[in-house]
């Protein structure tokens, strides 16, 4: 039998021609410059690149990328939840980018947890000393399940785009189970992220500090992640020159309000009953920071989705979602870093390249994916440009 | 909407189930007589003269670098660091003076016990808050956790660990003193049971009214092992207030409740799956919307 070229193979695998843009051509040294970065801080040690210290032991990248990106990665169980559980099928065709935007946000916020630890190479201890007592240990292995759990979600994009029809029946019988793991496995790690700090009771500031934190980062992180894949493919759409489903997440979104009011009249709710807005009546750099956060990244997006006209214009469910996800990453930096009591701290040079870099390389990452498999509509010949 | 408020009960509820455990609860009253006869420490600030031969000592036995300023000369370290697990500083205050030494705690429920993901720290039934660098991956939750900031990390190595007193475990085991309180010469870091060491505190409290009324670390966090009596406020010896809450009892309820978190979750969702696809098989699937 005469061997068929991988193109007559795979048709689906080719590389699709868009546009390559003085955009992803940033993004690209952005990305390579916080890789590189990354291997140089692996060689020289923490100290010598970072401006952690024994008063101040996490940084930009723990509250940044680890808390703040698994937080925004929450559309991929929530959109799952609602497809899959909720039966609500019209949403069917935003599953897959959403999934693929958690996935890759998981391999980042591991990739960076990589960075961050001091013994990276013993990640796997994790598997073989178990302590149970630790917040840590459950978000180590929920992040390990879950991130195995979007690999197997994602896989059918793959599966179909090379026509392996056994694996794909395999998937396709077990997706039930592993959307129902997918949403317990979220469940679990998204709130222990706030049960996390909850054991730092005399280093958080006690507008932040709350023994409801894991109930505030589980409902941060479902009206954040809706809201990162309303984000995401509005710009997908832009980028690869197709239609954006506005229809669908305006009506998506919806729920959005009752999260962020839940959320809202709990966080404001407790700071009376525990008398503790007595620290916004202090002023100073906490209440301000608490009334940007709470303003503008809580009541702002839940009057624009709450508002029909808002959210039905494409500008003004991009401006909602960018608030709504401004909101959870200003929650996290503020209670782990900003106002977590320590010593003075700046993020240095090395960890604002590996912060933006790895941000770089999701997009990096998302961009090869839909270059090369069939995710989005075929780009449209007007739209194409010699690479 | 529905999904918020379903977690929301369901939070409540799990949580509610675990605070209600009798467990954690017996646990904390029978901690301190568990720990009565684990070894402890008294140091008394007022007998202290500052001499620093306990810290002189600690780095002899633990083999640990002195530390040099940045021209290369030697000099006394300013705090504890990896490689300084115990310290002598002096609070100049506008009445008093008053001397404190500062080094692990080693609390009868530590909170980087409790936080360690790996279980590189254990806490012995002997008394010591010991390390197993062999284990630790260098997240250093036990820095963040610990409210007295001991845990240290080597920072300028590559793979660094985390470093802090021991409570020469090592020299305990073998029948031997603390480095630190063997090398005292004024007798104002003493060796023996908590038991002991707390009697010993609150008899020199009762017979000299100028002690500051309390003994550090007989309730802070929980109790500790290493326990003070001074002439001023610990506050002023950077010794924090601490409620007698132990820190691990705040995320244990919350930690116990995640098996009741996945049986929830998995029903709720495989519930809601066949009430939304009720009617629907194989053959007919084609037909929903």
């Amino acid at each position: 039998m005469a061997a068929r070229s991988f193109s007559a193979r795979y048709p689906q695998l080719h590389l699709r021609r868009y546009k390559v843009g003085p955009g992803i051509i940033f993004i690209w040294i952005l990305g390579a410059l916080g890789l590189g970065v990354a291997v140089y801080r692996w060689i020289a040690g923490l100290g010598a690149t970072t401006n952690l210290s024994d008063g101040r032991g996490w940084g930009l990248w723990i509250s940044f990328d680890m808390m703040s990106g698994i937080g925004l990665a929450a559309g991929a169980f929530t959109v799952a939840a609602v497809v899959y559980i909720f039966n609500l099928k019209k949403f069917y065709p935003i599953v897959r980018p959403a999934i693929l935007t958690g996935f890759i946000s998981y391999l980042l916020a591991a990739f960076t947890l990589l960075v961050d630890l001091g013994q990276p190479q013993r990640i796997w201890h994790l598997l073989i000393y178990w302590n149970i007592h630790s917040p840590l240990f459950e978000i180590g292995w929920c992040v390990m399940l879950y991130t195995t759990v979007l690999a197997l979600e994602f896989s059918p994009v793959v599966f179909e785009a090379l026509g392996w029809k056994v694996p794909l029946k395999i998937i396709r019988a077990i997706t039930i189970p592993l959307i129902v793991a997918g949403i317990t496995l979220s469940t679990m790690h998204q709130s222990t992220l706030g049960t996390m700090l909850t054991i730092l009771p005399y280093r958080i500031h006690p507008l932040w500090y709350s023994p409801l934190m894991p109930l505030y980062f589980y409902l941060t992180a479902i009206a954040a992640g809706l809201a990162m894949t309303v984000f995401e493919s509005y710009h997908s759409a832009r980028t690869y020159g197709f239609p954006f489903e506005l229809k669908l997440f305006s009506s998506l979104v919806k729920i959005i309000p009752y999260v962020l009011g839940l959320y809202l009249a709990l966080r404001v709710g407790e700071l009376f009953v525990t008398g503790k807005y007595m620290h916004l009546l202090e002023g100073g750099a906490p209440a301000v920071m608490w009334f940007i956060e709470i303003i503008g990244g809580v009541i702002i997006p839940l009057l624009f989705f709450a508002d029909r006209k808002t959210r039905e214009d494409a500008d003004g469910i991009v401006w909602a979602a960018f608030f709504t996800m401004g909101g959870l990453i200003l929650n996290r930096v503020n209670s782990a870093m900003i106002f977590m009591d320590g010593a003075f701290y700046m993020p240095s040079w090395s960890e604002l390249a590996v912060t933006f870099g790895l941000t770089a390389f999701g997009v990096i990452l998302f961009d090869a994916a839909v270059r090369f498999l069939p995710l989005f509509p075929e780009p449209k010949p007007e739209t194409v440009k010699q690479l | 909407m529905a999904i918020s408020r379903r977690d929301f009960l369901k939070l409540v509820g799990a949580g509610a189930v675990a605070f209600s455990l009798p467990a954690s609860r017996v646990q904390a009253k029978g901690r301190f007589v568990r720990a009565e006869n684990s070894h402890a420490m008294l140091y008394d600030s007022v007998k202290c003269v500052g001499c620093r031969a306990c810290q002189t000592a600690c780095k002899a036995r633990s083999g640990l670098p002195y530390e040099p300023d940045p021209t290369g000369l030697y000099e006394m370290p300013r705090d504890l660091s990896a490689n300084t697990w115990t310290i002598i500083k002096l609070y100049d205050g506008p009445q008093q003076d008053a001397f404190v030494k500062q080094q692990c705690m080693h609390c009868i429920d530590p909170a980087c016990v409790s936080v360690c993901p790996v279980a590189a720290l254990e806490k012995t039934p002997e008394g010591p808050v010991i390390y197993h660098g062999e284990r630790c991956i260098g997240c250093r939750y036990c820095m963040a956790a610990c409210p007295f900031g001991i845990p240290k990390s080597q920072w300028d190595k590559a793979l660094p660990l985390i470093q802090k007193c021991d409570f020469c475990a090592d020299r305990l085991a073998a029948g031997g003193k603390p480095a630190c309180g063997e090398a005292c010469p004024t007798g104002a870091l003493i060796y023996g049971s908590r038991k002991q060491m707390l009697e010993t505190a609150h008899e020199r409290l009762n017979a000299d009214a100028t002690y500051f009324p309390h003994v550090y670390g007989e309730t802070e966090a929980g109790g500790t092992s290493m326990l003070y009596i001074s002439n001023v406020n610990y506050t002023n010896l950077g010794l924090p207030k601490l409620p007698e809450k132990e820190l691990p009892s705040i995320t244990w309820p919350y930690m116990a409740a995640v098996p009741a978190v996945i049986g929830v979750m998995v029903t709720l969702s495989t519930g809601i799956y066949l009430r939304t696809h009720r009617g629907e098989n194989g053959a007919s699937k084609k037909k929903e919307e």
